[in-house]
């Protein structure tokens, strides 16, 4: 086993990649070993998800060679990277709803019987002994839809991992993931490299790339700056190496929120999903809504904007109570929500930047008859949001699929804030985000909050919800297991609640 | 790919079907010279485009929303019959004024028109059924419910005036031996495609009948009241069903129930999807719908020219069709 172990698997000259003139990627030259578990670290539109997009077929480098065993390979698409054994996890799920796990994870490669009906059979088995690999309890018949965020992540490797794969490239596979899970993957992922295989490992999250890595490389502004053993860097260098400059602290001083309630939420439920939910939401606060994967914390923000029926309790807004059928009706009595899922529910790709950003508050650059739009006034705001928030985009015009994901989120972000929201519900805000974009949303939210806007902030990352809130509701199993205030936000006293771990032992 | 490789492909996206109809038209004056070119026929083609081509610029709104209405055609049938009749009823209550008996039939046809679309909208929105399957029924619905009023007959109109209009020109002024005129339907083809992409271009509407059609799920948590916009599009194009009927009933000053409208729905899906609109909706243009028509009516003068029988003419309209989405998959 040790003897491939620093033998070059796949080598990369001289990548050059450019959308419509722009270079995204100049001269990348990269070797990877054999057996090695290569962190790729880089800021949104760094590069780093094009450069795995090449290596996994879906773009061709504008220029450069890529060996594989030290022969030139091309691949021309991802069918060819699969052959070479090469798979991709892609950031974005890209699996069907509405078939089961093991028809997905067999998507195309499906197994048949010598009379060419599908072997239904030696499918599921087969999809058994990949969850049982990865120690996840997914029943393979299960439908997709059925899954969690989590659960389709888990799927989504076992269709990387149903073939001989070599190389298994992981794009932000751990955002989806509650620490739990990520430990389960990080072992998993160990594992496949004690097999011989190689890990690429892409990740925002500069601690899982320094506790998982081997070998760590940084990408700026399409530009490998950075290469080294990840043991020899710390945390904080890398940060400064993708950032390149010193960072100032990530989160944003707290401020004191206002006597003032604005919102609350009493006694909500929702058969099967929340029960009893009450909180209360003062002006100027940054309230956390913290949880494992499957809590329901998306799930309040859903019933606040309409989208699931409650047989009990209500809200009350500016001291007013009420009850919303529609997200329309939730924004026109000014509460705005930011989606998890961006490419889902957040943004419409196949717009452009400035049809996205203004998609809520169009009505606001309309005459009050016949709604005709002011583009000019349009423009000119989407404009100044595009410098503020410092969005990567060619033009107002270009299209939101060819952005990357920050400036996508970025996008996305202005467009639940135009409408100069009272209460803005940020849900998962920095998911698929860099460390300096992160740092750029963090400030932002806090600007907001300090202008007097009250903020509900879902999150997994337990980091960001101690660094930003005032208060936090930690639900379970959609209830609320604690609100927690002052010294007890704190990781442990927060999963202690999530979990529900100290109620068990108490019994 | 290079900046202006990128520009020239979206040009070629924009204006393709414009470069088609270009092409077709210099080639129907070569196929069919000296009568294509002639100012009468063109004429005439316009004019024939005109009635299925407003039906078409409702059927862009439908199918940018992410919709599909089949039952124009015969709802074209049902509102002109009724308001032949109602038309008619005016002009016998005592004697009758006879041109408010004729505004009182167009604006019965439009009316109607308005609440055929909505009731498909309304089957389609609170139902929860899908669009091809309610136009699906509401086409059986209406093209019968015809028949069964006329017996499978026709309704005549009583009024000379009515037939008048329906053979009325603009303006017509002669050059020479040729007469240079612009027909009542043709004007009112163009007026209602600067009205339409204006609202396409220019309105939250527009702007919304977009968002709908690319991510209903986006649109919705935007703000977006999803159904209104789908429920006014079918509206939309119920109106410009009863503009086009009432154009078309004057035309013949008659409505033979069993053909009134045949085919309708084909032709103006087929004049969107020529056009450039996206099948699967978020995007389309009006004016590129206009040129769709224009490329199936001068096809079918063609045809006719050449001798072919109406039913080979559907042959082919329907493998144009065809090729015209198999290019544009191409280009893609």
């Amino acid at each position: 086993m040790i003897d491939g172990k620093n033998e070059i698997i796949l080598r990369m000259e001289k990548i050059n990649k450019d959308f419509g003139g722009v270079p995204v990627l100049k001269d990348i030259t990269l070797d990877i070993k054999r057996q090695e578990i290569l962190g790729i670290i880089g800021e949104n539109g760094a590069g780093k998800s094009t450069l795995m997009k090449i290596l996994s077929g879906i773009y061709q480098p504008s220029s450069g060679q890529i060996f594989l065993n030290e022969k030139p390979v091309k691949i021309e698409s991802p069918v060819r990277a699969r052959q070479l054994g090469i798979s991709l996890v892609p950031q974005e799920f890209n699996l069907i709803r509405d078939l089961p796990v093991y028809a997905n994870i067999f998507l195309g490669v499906e197994i048949r019987k010598k009379s060419g009906i599908l072997d239904k059979a030696a499918m599921k088995e087969r999809t058994r002994e990949l969850l049982a690999k990865l120690s996840v309890d997914i029943d393979p018949e299960a439908y997709i839809e059925k899954l969690s965020a989590a659960e389709k992540q888990m799927i989504e490797i076992c269709k990387a991992l149903a073939f001989h794969a070599d190389i298994l490239i992981l794009d932000e596979p751990t955002t989806m993931l509650t620490t739990f899970e990520i430990d389960i993957l990080f072992k998993l992922v160990e594992a496949l490299r004690d097999q011989g295989m190689t890990i690429i490992y892409i990740s925002h999250k500069l601690k899982e790339v320094k506790s998982l890595c081997d070998r760590t490389i940084v990408l700026r502004d399409g530009v490998l700056v950075f290469e080294a053993p990840t043991q020899s860097v710390s945390v904080l260098e890398m940060a400064q190496r993708m950032v390149g400059r010193e960072l100032e602290s990530v989160f944003p001083p707290k401020t004191m929120p206002l006597k003032e309630v604005v919102f609350e939420a009493k006694n909500v439920t929702v058969p099967g999903v929340l029960e009893n939910i009450t909180f209360s939401l003062h002006k100027g606060e940054i309230l956390g809504l913290a949880g494992l994967v499957g809590a329901g914390r998306t799930e309040v923000a859903e019933t606040i904007l309409g989208l699931r029926k409650m047989t009990k309790g209500h809200f009350i807004v500016n001291g007013t109570e009420m009850k919303f059928n529609e997200p329309a009706e939730a924004v026109a009595a000014g509460i705005s929500y930011l989606s998890e899922d961006r490419q889902g529910s957040g943004i419409i790709t196949s717009f452009s930047v400035l049809k996205n950003a203004t998609l809520v508050s169009i009505s606001s650059y309309c005459s009050p008859f016949l709604r005709v739009i002011d583009k000019e006034s349009e423009r000119k705001k989407v404009k100044e949001y595009v410098q503020s928030f410092r969005i990567k985009t060619e033009s107002l015009d270009t299209l939101l699929e060819n952005l990357s994901g920050g400036n996508q989120q970025k996008v996305s972000l202005v467009k639940s804030i135009d409408t100069k929201p009272g209460i803005l519900i940020v849900d998962e805000p920095t998911r698929g985000v860099d460390v300096a974009a992160k740092h750029e949303i963090y400030h932002f939210i806090n600007e907001l909050v300090k202008s007097g806007i009250s903020c509900l902030f879902i999150s997994s990352e337990l980091e960001e919800i101690i660094g930003m809130c005032n208060r936090v509701v930690v639900m379970r199993e959609g209830r609320i297991a604690a609100i927690l205030e002052g010294s007890a936000i704190n990781e442990e006293e927060i999963m202690i609640h999530a979990t529900g771990v100290r109620e068990e032992v108490a019994s | 790919m290079s900046q202006a490789a990128r520009t020239s492909k979206l040009n070629l996206e924009k204006y393709g079907s414009l470069l088609a109809l270009v092409v077709l038209f210099v080639l129907a004056t070569i196929i069919g010279w000296p009568y294509f070119i002639q100012i009468e026929n063109i004429t005439n083609v316009m004019r024939q485009a005109s009635y299925t081509g407003i039906i078409a610029l409702g059927m862009s709104f439908v199918i940018i929303s992410g919709g599909i209405d089949l039952s124009v055609g015969a709802m074209a049938a049902f509102v002109a019959s009724c308001g032949v009749l109602f038309m008619n009823y005016l002009l016998s209550k005592n004697g009758g004024n006879e041109t408010m008996a004729i505004a009182g039939g167009v604006f019965a046809m439009v009316f109607l028109g308005g609440v055929g679309g909505a009731l498909n909208g309304l089957l389609i929105t609170k139902g929860k059924i899908v669009p091809f399957i309610v136009t699906l029924g509401t086409m059986s619905i209406f093209r019968y419910l015809s028949l069964q009023m006329a017996n499978a007959g026709e309704f005549a109109s009583h009024s000379q005036a009515f037939g008048a209009f329906g053979m009325s020109k603009i303006f017509s002024f002669k050059i020479g031996s040729s007469v240079i005129s612009l027909s009542t339907p043709v004007l009112i083809l163009l007026i209602m495609a600067a009205i339409l992409s204006f609202i396409l271009n220019n309105t939250r509407f527009g702007r919304y009948l977009c968002a709908v059609g690319s991510n209903s799920r986006v649109a919705q948590y935007s703000a977006v009241r999803v159904d209104r916009v789908r429920f006014w599009a079918y509206v939309v194009i119920g109106l410009m069903v009863g503009i086009s009927a009432a154009l078309l009933a004057a035309r013949f000053n008659t409505v033979s129930t069993p053909n009134f409208g045949l085919g309708f729905e084909l032709d103006a899906i087929a004049a969107v999807i020529i056009g450039g609109t996206a099948m699967s909706g978020g995007r389309g243009s009006v004016w590129g719908t206009v040129v769709g028509i224009l490329i199936l009516q001068i096809i079918q003068n063609m045809l006719n020219m050449a001798g072919l029988s109406p039913y080979f003419q559907g042959v082919v309209k329907g493998i144009v069709i065809i090729a015209s989405v198999y290019i544009q998959r191409q280009k893609q």
